[in-house]
């Protein structure tokens, strides 16, 4: 029994003093002049201009790397094709790799001297639109393939014995069974897009007010010494991310009962 | 009425195709592309072997390591807690376990930064850091193989007048081991190549707080970004190196359930 006690006190304890603590202090620095120093530090137009950047990438991204997703599921899954194992190797390859090569191979592609030197996109919006499609691209596909796996094919066979061309066959029967899971793999995609910073960071120039997203914006405040500014941005992306957890926690039963 | 007849052959190639091919195309122009760049100008290997790279490069290695020791043994109690204890606001700690996945990484630094001050521009705070953001590995792999295991080899071991350590040691612990280091992998992969929640907290002091990340962005700033991507190379190789040994415990794991 002691051994019990001391097992969950030290789990516990560990989450408290690395994860609970911390953010529940921000929070708490955050609000203690009240609510409006916090809401005009997020509403200076360089704080507006920054969140609208943040979803402008994250509305490009998300629907993007959702379509390629289920595409991709169907590839690895359904379909037989020489280099299928690279292909899911690929796959896997954004969630090992450091944002900051991310940023940088975006760099040497893109920037002077590079391949495609000369179309205005490092430095600039559509760099950090690529960086966050990069860095968010496995999630859908990773959260569509053990379902796809797991339905198998039967019904999709049976829909198409009886006369169902793919297109039907797809919305019928294939896409009820994996909607839940890409609902999931879209949460989490959204969450990695709207946090992402340091390929972000490589690639956009960090113009305020221009290429700034809402993650960049926190560590300008912060390294300006603007501690309000800061700590009130933070707590928005904190926020969204709370957000996104209450998402997953309703989702995952659906998810798994399907 | 010729279609129906044969039904498969038709869909089997129009679809296939189109998920094949546009996901394939995606994939080349989103990740393929820029690594190419990225490996196309990594030259300037002098850049790798100076005296500050190469002390770089041992403290993510130090660092990623000792992340993983913690990692296996913190996870491990924290997953225990979840699965085998039953306690108020159970369910609470276990979304909360999550969060480092949904909050941003900048965020996760400048929560730590401003509860643990002294942490500044110390090791221990890189440390801390990259703790935070690899919490959810080893929790989220060992989980499910903790609520897998059956409790009859364990009041087997408790009959013969095993003591629950014992029980422990020689009947649990072999079972989740694979799931353990398969996490511990993924933790050590990913605090490798951090970058957001270390770039506030290291103060990027050479020879001193100054991980691999957080070199390349350096190089990279100062205008050498054939040293970046040579460096960024090395990250690469490591990467990969754990991803391959990702794959192989997976089989373990996989053999294991049979």
């Amino acid at each position: 029994m002691i051994g019990r006690y001391a097992v969950r006190f030290a789990a516990l304890g560990y989450l408290t003093l690395l994860l609970a603590l911390p953010v529940g202090y921000v929070f708490w620095r955050t609000f203690r002049h009240g609510f409006w120093p916090a809401w005009h530090a997020v509403t200076t137009p360089d704080a507006l201009h920054a969140l609208k950047v943040t979803l402008i990438l994250a509305g490009i991204a998300v629907p993007a790397n959702t379509i390629f997703g289920v595409l991709a599921g169907l590839a690895i899954v359904r379909y037989r094709f020489r280099g299928a194992g690279v292909f899911n190797a690929v796959v896997d390859l954004p969630l090992a790799l450091s944002p900051v090569v991310v940023g940088l191979a975006l760099l040497l592609l893109y920037g002077r001297g590079g391949w495609l030197d000369g179309h205005h996109v490092v430095f600039a919006l559509p760099g950090m639109v690529l960086a966050t499609m990069f860095v968010s691209l496995p999630f859908v596909v990773r959260e569509v393939v053990p379902v796809l796996r797991e339905v198998g094919t039967e019904q999709e066979q049976a829909a198409s014995t009886l006369g169902a061309n793919a297109w039907q066959t797809f919305w019928r029967v294939t896409w009820p069974a994996i909607r839940w899971a890409t609902a999931y793999g879209v949460v989490l995609t959204t969450a990695r897009a709207l946090g992402e910073f340091g390929a972000v960071s490589v690639v956009s120039g960090r113009l305020a007010g221009q290429t700034e997203s809402l993650t960049l914006y926190v560590q300008d405040r912060y390294q300006g010494f603007d501690e309000v500014g800061a700590y009130a941005s933070a707590v928005v992306l904190a926020l969204i991310a709370v957000t996104t957890l209450i998402v997953m926690t309703a989702l995952k039963p659906k998810k798994e009962a399907r | 009425m010729a279609a129906r007849a044969e039904p498969l052959p038709g869909r089997a190639q129009a679809a296939p195709a189109l998920a094949v091919g546009v996901s394939t195309l995606y994939l080349s122009v989103v990740v393929l592309l820029p690594l190419a760049a990225l490996a196309w100008h990594a030259h300037g290997w002098s850049s790798i072997s100076s005296p500050e790279a190469v002390a770089a490069l041992k403290l993510t290695l130090l660092l990623s390591l000792v992340v993983a020791v913690i990692n296996a043994v913190a996870g491990t109690a924290i997953a225990w807690t979840l699965v085998r204890d039953r306690f108020f606001g159970q369910s609470f700690v276990n979304a909360l376990v999550d969060l480092p996945f949904a909050l941003p990484t900048i965020v996760a630094g400048l929560v730590l930064l401003t509860l643990y001050r002294d942490l500044a521009f110390t090791r221990w705070g890189i440390l801390a850091a990259l703790l935070f953001v690899t919490l959810p590995f080893v929790v989220r792999t060992v989980q499910p193989m903790l609520l897998e295991l059956d409790t009859e080899m364990e009041d087997a071991a408790a009959s013969l007048g095993a003591s629950r350590l014992a029980t422990f040691r020689r009947v649990i612990l072999p079972t989740i081991l694979p799931a353990i280091l398969s996490g511990v992998a993924l933790a050590f992969a990913r605090a490798i190549g951090e970058f957001g929640a270390v770039v506030l907290i290291s103060g990027n002091l050479p020879f001193k707080t100054e991980v691999l990340s957080v070199y390349v962005f350096g190089r990279i700033e100062s205008g050498d970004p054939g040293g970046a991507a040579a460096a960024s190379v090395a990250i690469l190789g490591i990467s990969f190196a754990v991803l391959l040994a990702i794959g192989g415990l997976r089989r373990l794991v996989t053999r294991h359930d049979r």
